[in-house]
């Protein structure tokens, strides 16, 4: 890191804007696609995971990746902010771009992927030692992206955009894991949202959350799409009729058919898709 | 699957059961026009409140299975049953009234029945069966194919009501009977604009596609709303 504490950090790809709106909202065109992958391509070893998956994700749009298990969409996920990449034997060939920019050249440094392509995960994740307000500041002093006055400003904005300002403003440094496991999993998209991303991936996030916690995670998905691009990976396919606007099905690394949430649920165009959804599949 | 498959395969027959009523129902109907048979006429009236409870048992079992959250063919089978089952039920109301008329006209003098009431009655028979033949065996094209016939009934049904007018001018003591039949005449024509509903509902259910007033205007955003 070469700049200073209040600095964002120096970035080989441009940075997301310095707003507490969110970065999504720097002057982005909602009909161009966010991330755009062409023939994408995903080995661990010598398995092939994902199979020359091609596809235009649009931005400020609930985006849901739905298949059975082991079709690759876990990993499409984790591709499209080099998570994957944690995996030793990890391998991608193809093109993902983000906002035009390639996020897989040469010099682009995954952690500002990361930043700017935010991950929530299927559990709950907060840092059990840290409070509730460290657990939302944590990215931002890692990056030393605020300090001080503005790191509460941040905090608060985050927590209020994830819906759970109000539950927990008076108990901020209340340790994290004393908070229910709906609440938990809002403190995590808090913490991804306080980075200001342009891009939240999902992966799950409410497949352990009983229903009115989940209905709570779908809201704030459905508010926080205004602002942000938004990919969820599920296996329920009633939230992704609920929240998203397009559905990729995915099967066996391929990417069968890509369309409107609404003609995927109600009329799909592949065999596979409609056996899938109809819980038919097999 | 299993169990659901064999909730829609019941929620499937239901149906077809409360189609043959309504079909036998709308038969029986003009049988009893025809023959002046008051007793068949008022045995049509009192079956017509089997043809309603069908309608409400099969609401009931499209409830329960969209509690269970369908998707793709299966949530367009179970939203179209809804809509054929409303369908049926009022091709049932249409045969009470033929009926209701029937019994009347079997007490007065018998009226010469203009050549076309038949003629009507066959082709609005003719498209409810075949529409409810479609359903059946999912097929859209035969469907799609009796849709045109309607504008035949609506033309029929126009021109019987002209003789008829013609008749209650020439013979003014044949008006209440002329009326009973310019009433059959609009319930045979309504019951081919029912049996086009139950193709247009095949297509969507066999093709996903909305085939409904698809005639001038169609496309068009509703006040207020933007554009699809």
């Amino acid at each position: 890191m070469t700049s200073g504490a209040t600095e964002p950090p120096k970035l080989t790809v441009p940075p997301a804007k310095p707003s507490n709106q969110g970065a999504a909202d720097a002057g982005r065109d909602t009909l161009e696609p966010a991330i755009s992958a062409r023939d994408l391509s995903i080995f661990f070893g010598t398995h092939q995971v994902l199979k020359r998956v091609s596809i235009d994700i649009p931005a400020r749009a609930v985006t849901a990746i739905i298949g059975p298990s082991g079709c690759g969409k876990s990993t499409f996920l984790r591709a499209l902010n080099r998570m994957h990449e944690l995996v030793p034997t990890a391998r991608m060939e193809g093109q993902i771009r983000l906002f035009g920019e390639d996020i897989y050249a040469r010099d682009i440094e995954p952690v500002v992927v990361r930043r700017r392509v935010g991950m929530v995960f299927q559990k709950s994740n907060p840092f059990p030692t840290m409070s509730i307000a460290d657990n939302v500041t944590v990215g931002l002093r890692l990056n030393g992206m605020a300090r001080g006055s503005m790191l509460s400003e941040h905090m608060e904005k985050a927590l209020i955009m994830a819906a759970l300002w109000d539950e927990v403003k008076d108990r901020l440094n209340a340790p994290a894991t004393s908070l229910s496991g709906g609440q938990q999993q809002r403190l995590c998209i808090a913490r991804a949202l306080a980075v200001r991303p342009e891009v939240l991936l999902m992966d799950e996030p409410a497949s352990a959350l009983d229903p009115l916690a989940t209905a709570r995670i779908e809201d704030l998905i459905l508010e926080l799409k205004r602002d942000y691009t938004i990919v969820i990976v599920t296996h329920n396919m009633q939230q992704a009729a609920r929240i998203s606007d397009q559905t990729a099905f995915f099967y066996l690394g391929d990417l069968i058919e890509f369309g409107s949430t609404s003609k995927i649920f109600t009329s799909p165009s592949k065999r596979q898709t409609e056996d899938y959804v109809t819980g038919r599949f097999g | 699957m299993v169990h659901f498959d064999q909730e829609l395969a019941l929620l499937r027959n239901t149906l077809l059961t409360m189609a043959s009523h309504a079909e036998s129902s709308v038969k029986q109907a003009i049988r009893s026009l025809e023959t002046r048979d008051y007793d068949l006429a008022l045995l049509v009236r009192s079956e017509d409140s089997v043809i309603d409870r069908f309608e409400v048992e099969l609401d009931e079992m499209a409830i329960q299975l969209l509690a269970k959250a369908p998707l793709a063919s299966d949530l367009r089978l179970i939203a179209v049953t809804m809509k054929i089952s409303q369908n049926l039920e009022r091709v049932g109301d249409e045969s009470a009234k033929i009926a209701n008329r029937s019994r009347d006209l079997s007490q007065e003098p018998p009226l010469r029945l203009t050549a076309e009431i038949p003629r009507l009655a066959d082709l609005a028979l003719a498209m409810l069966k075949n529409a409810l033949d479609s359903f059946v065996a999912r097929d859209p094209a035969a469907a799609r194919a009796l849709i045109p016939q309607d504008k035949q009934v609506d033309a029929l049904n126009k021109e019987i009501h002209r003789q008829l007018a013609d008749q209650m001018i020439a013979s003014p003591d044949t008006i209440t009977r002329c009326l009973n039949l310019m009433v059959v005449a609009k319930s045979l024509e309504r019951i081919a604009d029912h049996a086009k509903n139950v193709a247009e509902e095949v297509v969507f259910l066999c093709e996903a596609e909305d085939i409904r007033h698809t005639g001038q205007g169609a496309g068009q955003p509703l006040p207020g709303r933007q554009p699809p």
